[in-house]
């Protein structure tokens, strides 16, 4: 099973044409979802807050994205003087770009269960419904994310000023700890998956609720997974990045216009690629019972409302957690997340492993135990040492 | 559930009810004492109350009033006193309406209309002077094309706006401390209020005015 089996017996111009409606119809999709998420987050956390939210714009203020970004275009488009002009253009582009290139191997619809392998017909043509499915689908989604970060780094490195670049410096060193928790919390899915591919992985949870890696996995890699997102997105609670009390409106201060709606969109694209990639990874993708027979139907509308439950959890957390301090940022990253999924990594492994060579249970486990408790006591004196060290500084100090 | 129990206070908001007014749509009632554009006031007997002294620009912490004092003419006196406001102006883009001026006014010359919805097309619009300011022969103050006025906001605007007690203690039951004004004279007490003067004059009973709920 490998690849997209539309091009497995070459490529003529009703593939062509297929790829091209699939692109088009990703990106338009994208860019209205991410329009409704801007008008859902606002609308939802007014709601958290017993305010109204917008309400003018349309039905329920549902155009009201669409105007801010119309206001946006007739703004007038500001540098620096000290800006870097080339890279201070570029930016917003590197951020945007990556959104929308992340969503391209999510996989959002095509029943997997009983027997068939998620593909629809179209035009007498069997296909995915995702935009591509390369073999190494989940290593182009981490490319994809940290790629996101050069665009928040230069532009706060370009834009020659201050907040703008403490700003970008947090978040690349904010990035950094958290992709190591969220890459080994996607290796764990992908060991039990055998397989790098997106639509693999969802294959591989097809036929019940217990068969999502969620389940399968032990939970503890989807919270994880789930924070390390957070932390990712720079969504509060982990939004240094921009901290307003403190940076103005961190990488994107000095951003305006089109520019900045560029930051804005990418930012808010991004929270649904993650949910995306979070339901393709832990719950089964487009996984849900199918009603009436219709096949086609169902998945995307499943995949759907588990994108939009998380949403919903994004919003909720920002609505509930207050902003960590930095030194918390990075303690919760490095001495907390990093070693429980490095540990449950560990735990998983040998799993599959005596399952697939057929070792005895007890030696297995016996081994891991002592490796574990090896390990944990190693690191919990190495936290203490670092603690006591940090407090005889500030004594110093 | 520890840590968790935010999000269940945060969840829970989603059923409250919505505090927010929307605006324009639906106004709420001001309080009598609300602070809103100002007026300069005048005797019942027409002349103005304003003596020219500046001790309103000296308080002004957004330094928008601009008075220059003159002497009154002796034919045709402005104000019953020595001195009065030549020119008066309040720059209204930068007031913020905190009425330290209306404190500290000597002769409660200038206080506070209710309205507040008013804005300008043109910035010398947003500079009131005295042809503005002043009230018309009625004791109302004059209305400008650009003003939204509501029912009310033209009532009581007398030295009555001020804080009730000359020494600042907000359960004032004693003398009235403001003067009588064009078209209304002396305001009586408000809710709460007894005038001792009339009281002892008069017989009056006290709860008489105290009961009252009539501001004009
Ligand atoms: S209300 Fe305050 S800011 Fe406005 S004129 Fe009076 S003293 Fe100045
Ligand atoms: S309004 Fe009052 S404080 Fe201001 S100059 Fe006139 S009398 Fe003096």
């Amino acid at each position: 099973m490998t690849g997209d089996p539309l091009y497995i017996d070459g490529v003529d111009l009703t593939d062509l044409g297929i790829m091209a409606v699939k692109v088009l119809v990703a990106f338009t999709f994208l860019l209205v979802a991410t329009m409704f998420m801007v008008w859902f987050e606002r609308k939802l956390i007014s709601d958290m807050q017993n305010r109204i939210g917008p309400n003018v714009a349309g039905p329920w203020g549902l155009l009201q994205t669409f105007a801010d970004g119309v206001k946006f275009f007739f703004k007038e488009d500001l540098r620096p003087e000290n800006a870097d002009p080339l890279v201070f253009r570029l930016a917003p582009y590197i951020s945007a770009v990556t959104a929308f290139l992340s969503f391209a191997v999510v996989p959002i619809g095509g029943s997997f269960g009983g027997g068939s392998s998620g593909t629809v017909t179209i035009f007498g043509r069997e296909t995915f419904l995702q935009v591509a499915d390369p073999p190494i689908g989940i290593l182009l989604l981490l490319a994809m994310s940290s790629i996101a970060v050069y665009g928040v780094m230069l532009a706060g490195w370009a834009s020659g000023s201050k907040y703008p670049l403490i700003g970008s410096v947090r978040a690349s060193a904010q990035a950094i700890s958290y992709e190591a928790a969220l890459g080994m919390a996607t290796v764990v899915v992908v060991i039990l998956a055998g397989t790098l591919s997106t639509h693999g992985i969802v294959a591989a949870q097809s036929g019940g609720f217990s068969r999502w890696f969620l389940v399968s996995s032990g939970i503890v890699p989807f919270i994880v997974f789930l924070i390390a997102a957070t932390a990712e997105l720079n969504r509060p609670p982990f939004d240094l990045v921009e901290a307003e009390q403190e940076l103005v409106g961190g990488f994107h201060t000095e951003y305006s216009s089109i520019r900045f709606a560029l930051f804005f969109l990418a930012e808010f694209m991004n929270v649904i690629t993650m949910s995306a990639i979070m339901v393709t990874l832990f719950f089964g993708g487009p996984a849900g019972p199918i009603f009436f027979g219709m096949t086609w139907f169902w998945p995307t509308v499943w995949f759907l409302l588990k994108v939009l439950a998380f949403l919903f959890v994004f919003v909720w957390f920002r609505a509930t957690l207050p902003r960590l301090r930095y030194d918390q940022l990075m303690h919760l990253g490095w001495k907390l997340l990093i070693p429980l999924i490095l540990f449950w990594l560990m735990f998983i492994s040998l799993k599959e492993l005596r399952a697939t060579h057929d070792w005895n249970w007890l030696a297995t486990y016996g081994a891991a135990f002592i490796a574990l408790a090896v390990g944990a006591s190693l690191l919990i004196a190495g936290l203490r040492a670092g603690d006591r060290a940090y407090q005889k500084e500030l004594e110093d100090v | 559930m520890g840590y968790l129990d935010g999000f269940k206070v945060t969840f829970m908001k989603l059923f409250e009810e919505r505090v927010t007014t929307e605006y324009p749509k639906e106004k709420r009632p001001k309080p009598p004492r609300f602070h809103g554009r100002h007026v300069l006031n005048r005797y019942e007997d027409g002349m103005e109350k304003c003596i020219g002294c500046e001790l309103c620009a000296g308080v002004c912490p957004a330094k928008c009033i601009y008075v220059r004092g003159a002497d009154n003419p002796e034919t045709e006196p402005v104000s019953p006193g020595e001195r009065y406001g030549y020119v008066y102006e309040i720059n209204y883009l930068r007031c913020i309406h905190c009425d330290l001026c209306v404190e500290a006014c000597p002769t409660e010359a200038i206080t506070e209309s209710k309205l507040f919805e008013f804005s300008f097309a043109n910035r010398s619009d947003a500079i009131y002077t005295k042809n503005e300011l002043v009230v018309d022969d009625e004791g109302l103050p004059q209305r400008q094309p650009w003003e939204l006025w509501h029912e009310g906001d033209d009532l009581a605007t007398s030295g009555w706006m001020r804080a009730t007690s000359p020494s600042g203690n907000p359960d004032y039951q004693n003398r009235v401390g403001w003067s009588g004004e064009l078209g209304y004279g002396t305001r009586k007490p408000e809710i709460g209020q007894r005038d001792i003067d009339d009281h002892e004059k008069n017989g009056n009973s006290p709860e008489e005015y105290g009961e009252s709920e009539d501001i004009r």
